[in-house]
């Protein structure tokens, strides 16, 4: 089928006749990439280690000449309210509008695309991968219009002059994310549907059950692994954005739709705390490490059964 | 798009394959007029939720339409209109060389993680490299690293080394947030390109580099098409990095200059925020139609885990 379906039989296939010798000419290609990787993300990762425990300033005199301070940013973080509510929006954020909404829309519409039309099959996805095509900027500016006082979506809620991005602002940026990242779900699952096998299915239905048991006992469990992929690549990819709730609402109001990463930027560039901002995007990398090794302790039977 | 192997409407007459819900609630006989009726209803059911679902997707979007094209555009639906004066207003609030300015963050961002990438993911397949599989891990560990963690690190560094406030050095970082992701997916197109071609080009004499760009790159340029375009999309729409490393207003990219088109005047102008969006976004849009041919096979991640 696709080319990538097939990659890891082919890797297992050329890595046997690897031939064991240094071919010292050709690794010399891997300087560029390795002089980028090196370069702009291992050191800065070792930076930002050193940077998290010290208590450099963007600007004043601290910006200059800052010091090791030990854990005192990491005492400041634990006391400080502001950054437990910026993990818990964090984790409302993740959850509503990445690992659930839009798993099961995506999921939702995977599945009626396998059995609707053609036509609408095809119109309904170029819209919904339209969405999602758009730079991230875009969204954020047309769902601030779609909420605003007099906007699209105030209209449908009946009070037009119901300034939603300050009366349920979380809620609003959770179903602007979902509307811009459900095609990713919908490309991933049913491109899973589609390797699902047909005797399976077949087989219970042969059996009488209907479409509903069969899609939870036979065609989730086989998808089992694209569904926790597809929420592992969702979370990664939630739990770092800044442009679309930066650009909404900066955070706002009162910090209430402050995710982690406008939390950091907020620290770090607008209250000059370079060192404090650090130490925030540390534990946003713990979390986000702490999350994913969740995620691969429950693929690890489907990893064990694909070894063997 | 996702175009391949649905069975769409089953040809009536055959067995509701994949159709769901066979209840068969009338055994025997009137088989082939009763399954007929009730499998073109089954697709009518899915038509209608799906495109009920479409539809709240739509609305957003064609907000931004109308209200581009409408000069008296608000936050609400405006009246369909055809007026190109809100387009005029964002060429004169800058949108021409904010995108001039994405074009060249992007290009030259996606040229080099384009070619680094192409060159490590080459070696990465082909060759005996010390340390390979905890290479290519930790290159998949990039792939997941939150680029906010990279931001003041990165930003300090520029500090001392005097590389803030220019496009060339935020291209690179845009680049390299980029490369893991192109090296993982380069190389497994390689891997699929049998080794024939190349060793018949070394039995002929060709040098190792000769053999790269005449014999591999050409079999595998669908795989360097969607990284590259794949690079130019991400980088295209990065708002935080060159945020905060260029601040030189003549560098403003697009996502940049709508952020401050939306807070620069207290009030905001819908209609020529609108048609600068459709402007910002129609590169983007066009280039993922090109690359959705190869794209659509991109998402089976599944085949290499299922056993």
């Amino acid at each position: 089928m696709a080319p990538l379906t097939d990659a890891p039989a082919v890797v297992a296939a050329t890595e046997i006749d690897d031939s064991p010798r240094l071919q010292l000419a050709t690794v010399g290609w891997l300087i560029p990439a390795a002089a980028l990787l090196i370069g702009l993300f291992l050191v800065p990762i070792g930076y930002a280690i050193y940077l998290g425990f010290t208590n450099l300033e963007l600007l004043g005199p601290t910006a200059q000449n800052y010091s090791f301070t030990g854990l005192a940013n990491v005492q400041r973080m634990i006391h400080d309210p502001v950054f437990w509510s910026s993990v818990k929006i964090t984790l409302v954020f993740v959850v509503g509008s990445g690992i659930v909404a839009q798993t099961i829309l995506g999921l939702a519409l995977a599945l009626l695309g396998q059995r609707a039309h053609f036509s609408v099959r095809a119109s309904v996805g170029s819209v919904v991968v339209l969405a999602w095509v758009l730079p991230e900027i875009c969204v954020a500016f047309i769902w601030y219009a779609f909420s605003q006082a007099g906007g699209t979506l105030s209209l449908l809620t009946g009070n037009k002059n119901n300034d939603l991005l300050s009366t349920v602002p979380l809620l609003i940026v959770c179903v602007a994310n979902a509307w811009r990242g459900t095609a990713f779900s919908m490309l991933v699952l049913s491109a899973g549907l589609r390797n699902v096998p047909q005797e399976a299915d077949e087989a219970a239905q042969l059996e009488g059950a209907s479409y509903w048991k069969r899609l939870l006992r036979v065609t989730l469990p086989i998808m089992r692994p694209t569904l926790m992929i597809n929420m592992l690549l969702i979370t990664l990819g939630t739990i770092s954005d800044f442009t679309l709730i930066f650009a909404m609402t900066q955070g706002g109001p009162g910090n209430q739709t402050a995710i982690l990463p406008v939390y950091m930027y907020i620290e770090a560039f607008q209250f000059n705390a370079l060192g404090y901002g650090t130490t925030i995007a540390l534990a946003l990398m713990v979390i986000g490490a702490l999350l994913s090794v969740f995620y691969i302790r429950q693929l690890r039977p489907e990893l064990r059964r694909a070894r063997s | 798009m996702t175009s391949t192997s649905h069975p769409g409407l089953p040809a009536a007459g055959l067995p509701a394959k994949g159709t769901g819900a066979a209840d068969t609630s009338e055994p025997g006989g009137g088989e082939s007029a009763g399954r007929q009726w009730q499998t073109r209803w089954q697709g009518v059911l899915p038509s209608v939720i799906m495109a009920v679902i479409g539809l709240a997707f739509l609305l957003p979007l064609l907000w931004l339409i109308l209200a581009a094209f409408n000069p008296h555009a608000t936050s609400g639906v405006s009246a369909p209109a055809f007026s190109i004066a809100n387009f005029r207003a964002a060429f004169a609030a800058g949108a021409g060389s904010a995108i001039n300015n994405s074009l060249y963050l992007a290009g030259v961002s996606t040229i080099v993680a384009t070619a680094v990438s192409t060159l490590a993911g080459y070696v990465l397949s082909r060759h005996h490299v010390p340390l390979k599989g905890p290479i290519l891990v930790g290159v998949i560990f990039l792939t997941g690293l939150p680029v906010t963690l990279l931001l003041i690190p990165i930003y300090q560094m520029f500090v001392k080394v005097n590389w803030l406030n220019s496009p060339f050095y935020t291209s690179l970082v845009l680049a390299a947030t980029s490369v893991p992701f192109a090296i993982w997916l380069l190389k497994n197109f390689i891997d699929q390109v049998p080794r024939d071609f190349e060793e018949a080009a070394a039995v002929e004499g060709a040098g190792q580099l000769r053999i790269l760009i005449r014999v591999v790159v050409p079999l595998i340029m669908p795989g360097i098409l969607v990284s590259a375009i794949l690079t130019f999309i991400n980088s295209w729409g990065a708002f935080l990095i060159p945020l905060v490393l260029d601040s030189n207003p003549n560098d403003t990219p697009g996502a940049v200059g709508i952020y401050e088109f939306i807070t620069a005047n207290g009030q905001v102008q819908f209609g020529p925020l609108a048609a600068y969006g459709i402007l910002f976004s129609v590169p983007v849009i066009i280039m993922y139609i090109i690359s959705s041919r190869w794209l659509s096979g991109g998402f089976s991640f599944a085949g290499g885990i299922r056993g």
